[in-house]
């Protein structure tokens, strides 16, 4: 019975399977203004939930935004002008590569200066051990005592 | 002691700054439109939609332009300062209607009261777009020569009216 009705569901999914897989055929050319669309509004961010991408967001203002997009690639706008449509009414903000100006400044360059100086830090405490490491010499006393340790070792059990 | 001073110090640099950045709402975007003239366009009314209006009608006045929806919950929060302020007849608040059906902005007025002068009906919210909103309720403040001036992003509360909002009014209206 069971082995019926499968082969049943087999048989209507394979008639009805295409039927509705058709629903979806783009043309030509907005598959272009799609991929064009989806590469502009991965480059911004979305405002109502800040860690998605604009291409990614499933808020109603993320959708009114690619369909702002998208008709502005049809009426024949260039990339940087549409970055610059949203960069007038966003900010530099939704950029997710922000453009380098004095307010970027920090912010391009910060983690390189933190590497600096987390550099330099690390050449003061080694130049400052080395110069520890050399002064430590030992006393006539000191380096017989220390020979007759490692003596001891020697003939005693070994490590 | 010398020893644990320098790691102390890095420790507070670092503390005082992880305290201001966790006090700053991160949800409050600088806007650029601030000190630029405000985005024209022209849309029909809510209540006659056979009327329209257009920000240039209002030139030479101060006013509030006040970004609301029926979907949107923080607006009932702002809703009764406005009507308040509406009272007070201070300045006139314009309402922009944000990609709501009509039917239910009517109701929603009627409800809890319409302190607007009239408002707008951005349906498909494209003037919303070109003022730059994200995030309803927003509140622009614009000045006799059309300039937005201030920009309240979230909620009117009666501290930012008292403290930051009324006091640029009066400055703008002088």
């Amino acid at each position: 019975m069971t082995a019926r009705l499968f082969l049943l569901f087999c048989l209507l999914s394979a008639v009805l399977g295409p039927l509705h897989a058709r629903e979806a055929a783009p043309n030509a050319e907005d598959v272009v203004v799609e991929k064009r669309m989806v590469a502009i509004s991965e480059e911004l961010r979305c405002l109502v939930c800040q860690n998605e991408s604009l291409a990614g967001s499933q808020a109603d203002l993320a959708k009114d935004l690619r369909r702002e997009i998208r008709e502005q690639i049809q009426s024949g706008r260039s990339d940087q002008e549409i970055l610059d449509f949203m960069v007038d009414r966003y900010g530099d903000f939704v950029r997710y590569r922000p453009p380098l100006k004095g307010a970027t400044l920090l912010l391009w360059f910060g983690p390189f200066l933190l590497l600096a100086a987390g550099l330099a830090g690390l050449l003061m405490f080694l130049r400052r051990r080395a110069r520890r490491v050399a002064e430590a010499t030992l006393s006539a006393e000191e380096q017989k005592k220390a020979e007759e340790l490692l003596k001891l070792g020697e003939g005693g059990n070994g490590p | 002691m010398n020893k644990f001073l320098l790691p102390l110090g890095i420790f507070i640099v670092l503390v005082a700054f992880l305290a201001i950045g966790l006090n700053l709402n991160p949800r409050e975007v600088p806007s650029p439109l601030i000190g630029k003239p405000a985005p024209a366009f022209t849309l029909p009314q809510l209540h006659q939609p056979e009327a329209t209006f257009a920000p240039k009608d209002l030139q030479g006045r101060v006013w509030l332009l006040n970004v609301w929806a029926s979907w949107c919950v923080s607006c009932r929060q702002e809703h009764p300062i406005l009507v308040d302020l509406a009272k007070r007849n201070i300045v006139p608040i314009y309402g922009l209607n944000y990609k709501d059906p009509r039917e239910d902005a009517l109701r929603w007025l009627k409800q809890f009261g319409d302190p607007y002068v009239l408002s707008i009906a951005d349906v498909e919210g494209r003037v919303g777009i070109d003022y730059g909103v994200y995030g309803v309720p927003e509140t622009y403040v614009i000045d006799k020569a059309g300039v937005i001036r201030f920009k309240q992003i979230g909620p009117v509360t009666q501290d930012v009216l008292e403290k930051t909002i009324l006091p640029l009014i009066r400055e703008l209206q002088k």
